[in-house]
């Protein structure tokens, strides 16, 4: 090893010793002034806090892990909304932007260049102050397809009763795994005799033939409960039964997907441009028809483009879903980083195990799409 | 004369065709036009359903009767090619045109119509339309923030001098051309900061940062008497020798009474806010978060173990965190990791904190361009004998960053977009102020106003930016 390899390496190592140092040191200190003891045991102590929307049981006298628990499952919560509703409309808006018609060519463009030029921070106050506050009170709501209410407190929805819920979700992993029991059996059989299963009717078949045997055999039994409006006191209302979305959910989820949206259309648009003309020319000119030069030669060729930016607009859209402090929605930082901080005064812990959180999920998510790019890789020879 | 067939118009009879198809369409938007504007049902008589569709069915039988191809006639092709080119295309086209035309009213009349211009106070906001006094009134807290209106001129003066000391790349002859970068790296960004601790902040003539700036200047001076082959260990080395000189032997007793006469009156940086400190945020970050990101790209892709290691690590990290957490950290946690009496202001670490968020934004673009330069070009450079520094500022860097200009261009917008969080450690920009001014008692109710006029800024500050980036991209492809 000489000599120019090894200085520049031995310089930055102790830069960064030093300035680990430095804090860590200043941390003790500063810690033991104020009388703080370093630990995670406060984890398990009674938080006696309330948090407003719940997916789990939750109230005061659960512990901090709990609330964690809480504001992670929210924070998971608006990012499936938000990943789910992205993707729908990017992809159609990613399509719209390739069509050859101009006013739907032009509506589509002038959709992404305003939306992504505009911060999500305030798209999110937008939906939330200033959208939002004009739907009407609980009590002059009018109901949509006499089940719906879009109310200023929030999307009353009907609720789904289950009796014996397990089953009917044991049937559909059933389902499942079936299906994929039936695509295997079908790529083999198409290797090995050339032979065609028409897979994707057999699929739909599981999936409707089992869950609908588990209402008549395994005794899974469901109702809709509407919400009913009720009146609280004399001015206030609200709707009892059903199911209610906040008003904070609604606009997170609203302001989160119409924003990544307008990226992961540009992604779909990229990649679609991405696939050359010769290609579908030339699956043309053997003979497939164009729903199978769409299944067969674009779409994969497409997809290998479209995926790996647009699984960073999905990280994007979760690591952006903490926006909702802002707002107020209870997400992991609003619960955890900020109500847990300020009861507990653990800066360091409650700072750091939010910050691990939101990198454990990047890191898997990277992970597994490095994983799914190499495996769909062109394999070069 | 040919039969006329109504389902499958063709050129024979093209005008008979064209004109009951023009004047079905023109009948369609007819309708929907005086029903949007002047409120206005002509089709009252038919039953409601009909009467709501039939706009609809009217318009698509006209845009089918017209859906000739090759008619001959130049603008109908090109009608045809671009909004009607099959039946389901006819209907979008419909849809757009119907949706446009029903939406303007209303807007029309928000914005300008009903809406109040004139008054002082939320009385006379009477109408149904927006009212823009309210910005009006609100416009100087919505651009400074509580920045105190005597001392405004101070941020206007400095903003100018810098936007012209920024601007002068533009107006530099070929002899200078070269010296540009150091320019806009190394002297830019001090003069910069000049500006803001003296004039915006009104800091104090000598402060300890200048100790820093005179041995940079000093070094920098004798630096160009130094043999090139020294230089590395030379600038290592004489910097940090000159400031303590200065701080601790030279002239310690007589700065700390300098150091106490201020020129303008203190304005700490709680009091800054608006649109000018969304655009000191974002200027110092897009300063600060370039080098620090060319560096770690450099690093990522460096064949020295510790330091390839050091940079993935502090890449991951910061890509992996949400920004919002980076300021909570800054703001909570930070001072934590401070000896107790060293404070650091806190737009100082939100500045911090942002340039090193996005520098590792920055870092993994620039990567990109380096793998995209073909490897032909590294070894080009080592043939000619050059070093690691000289292949890359001389041969490899400019090719890369040509390159990724238009992702350099989205991470400088991710940023600017970004700069509304910074509500999160109490520093009100735009957005914060907005904020502020819609829970005023005596200005309640007027979020949507504050809302698009910030949209509005904001829009035309990122699109402006990006059509920049485009033609400084097309710019760079012509001369490759």
């Amino acid at each position: 090893m000489n000599f120019k390899k090894i200085l520049p390496q031995l310089l930055t190592l102790v830069v960064v010793i030093l300035v680990f140092g430095f804090f860590s040191y200043n941390a003790q200190v500063n810690m033991e002034n104020r009388g703080i003891t370093f630990g995670y045991g406060f984890l398990s102590q009674e938080s006696s806090f309330d948090v407003q929307f719940s997916l789990i049981e939750y109230d005061g006298s659960h512990s901090y892990f709990r609330a964690y628990l809480v504001g992670l499952l929210n924070t998971i919560l608006v990012s499936v909304i938000g990943i789910v509703f992205a993707t729908i409309i990017g992809v159609i808006v990613g399509i719209a932007r390739l069509s050859n018609n101009y006013l739907i060519e032009r509506t589509a463009a002038i959709y992404v260049e305003f939306f992504r030029n505009i911060p999500l921070l305030l798209q999110i106050f937008f939906w939330y102050f200033a959208a939002l506050r004009a739907l009407p009170l609980p009590e002059k709501a009018e109901p949509m397809f006499g089940v719906f209410f879009l109310t200023i407190k929030g999307f009353f929805v009907p609720a789904f009763v289950w009796n014996n819920l397990d089953i009917f979700i044991y049937s559909v992993i059933a389902a499942i795994i079936a299906i994929i029991f039936v695509r295997l059996y079908a790529k083999k059989k198409q290797e090995n005799q050339g032979i065609q299963t028409p897979v994707l009717s057999i699929s739909i078949g599981l999936l409707i033939i089992l869950p609908l045997l588990s209402f008549f055999l395994g005794g899974v039994d469901v109702s809709v409960q509407i919400p009913v409006i009720e009146q609280l006191s004399k001015t206030s209302f609200t709707f009892k039964g059903g199911l209610k979305l906040p008003p904070e959910l609604i606009s997170l989820a609203l302001a989160l997907s119409l924003y990544t949206a307008t990226f992961i259309a540009e992604c779909v648009r990229a990649g679609v441009q991405g696939v050359s003309k010769g290609q579908k020319e030339a699956a043309a000119s053997i003979g497939l028809t164009p729903n199978q030069v769409l299944k067969l030669v674009v779409m994969p060729q497409a997809l290998r483009i479209i995926i790996p930016p647009t699984t960073n607009q999905y990280l994007n859209l979760t690591k952006n879903s903490s926006l909702a402090a802002a707002i107020a929605y209870p997400d992991l930082v609003l619960v955890f980083a900020g109500t847990a901080l300020m009861q507990t005064g653990r800066a360091i812990e409650i700072v750091s195990i939010t910050m691990l959180t939101y990198l454990t999920l990047s890191i898997t998510i990277s992970i597994f799409m490095n994983w799914y790019n190499k495996k769909i890789a062109i394999k070069e020879k | 004369m040919n039969k006329l067939n109504f389902l499958s118009p063709d050129k024979n009879n093209l005008y008979a065709y064209l004109y009951s198809g023009i004047s079905l369409f023109s009948l369609s938007i007819l309708i929907v036009f005086s029903n949007s504007f002047f409120n206005l049902d002509l089709t009252s008589f038919l039953p409601g359903t009909i009467s709501y569709f039939l706009p609809l069915i009217i318009g698509f039988i006209g845009l089918h009767l017209i859906r000739i191809e090759y008619s001959g006639i130049k603008f109908l092709d090109i009608i045809n090619k671009n909004i009607n080119t099959n039946k389901f295309n006819a209907l979008l086209s419909l849809l757009i045109i119907f949706a446009v035309i029903k939406s303007i009213p209303p807007l029309l009349s928000w914005f300008i119509i009903d809406a109040n211009f004139a008054g002082d106070s939320k009385d006379a906001c009477s109408g149904s339309g927006a009212c823009w006094a309210y910005i009006k009134i609100w416009f100087n807290r919505f651009m400074y923030g509580m920045y105190p209106n005597a001392e405004q001129w101070r941020i206007n003066l400095s903003f100018i001098a810098l936007a012209f000391l920024g601007g002068v790349g533009f107006f530099a002859s070929e002899k200078f051309k070269k010296y540009l970068t150091l320019y806009y790296v190394v002297v830019y960004p001090i003069i910069a900061f000049l500006f803001i601790f003296f004039f915006i902040s009104g800091g104090p003539i000598f402060f300890d940062f200048s100790y820093g700036i005179i041995a940079a200047v000093i070094s920098i001076i004798i630096g160009f008497f130094i043999p090139s082959k020294f230089k590395m260990y030379y600038f290592l080395i004489i910097p940090i020798t000159i400031y303590i000189l200065l701080k601790y032997i030279f002239f310690y007793e007589e700065l700390i009474e300098l150091g106490k006469i201020q020129a303008f009156e203190w304005v700490e940086t709680g009091a800054w806010g608006g649109l000018s400190l969304t655009f000191i945020v974002s200027f110092f970050c897009l300063i600060f978060c370039f080098p620090i990101g060319l560096f770690l790209s450099l690093g990522r892709r460096s064949d020295l173990p510790i330091i390839k290691y050091i940079s993935i690590g502090f890449i991951e990290f910061w890509r992996g965190v949400p920004l919002i957490t980076v300021l909570f950290m800054s703001s909570v946690m930070f001072p934590m990791f401070l000896p107790e009496d060293m404070f650091i202001d806190k737009l100082v670490r939100v500045i911090i904190a942002i340039s090193l968020f996005e520098a590792a934004y920055v870092a993994e673009v620039i990567r990109g361009g380096l793998q995209a330069l073909p490897r032909g070009q590294y070894d080009a450079a080592k043939s000619l004998g050059m070093g690691y520094w000289k292949m890359h500022i001389f041969v490899i860097l400019p090719q890369a960053l040509k390159l990724v200009i238009p992702g350099i261009a989205n991470t400088f917008l991710a940023l600017v977009k970004d700069t509304p969080l910074i509500f999160v450690v109490g520093l009100l920009e735009i957005v914060g102020m907005l904020n502020l001014a819609k829970t005023n008692p005596e200005w309640l109710g007027f979020a949507m106003e504050g809302y698009v006029f910030a949209s509005i800024v904001f829009f035309i500050i990122c699109y402006a930016m990006s059509k920049y980036s485009y033609n400084l991209e097309q710019k760079y492809k012509t001369e490759r």
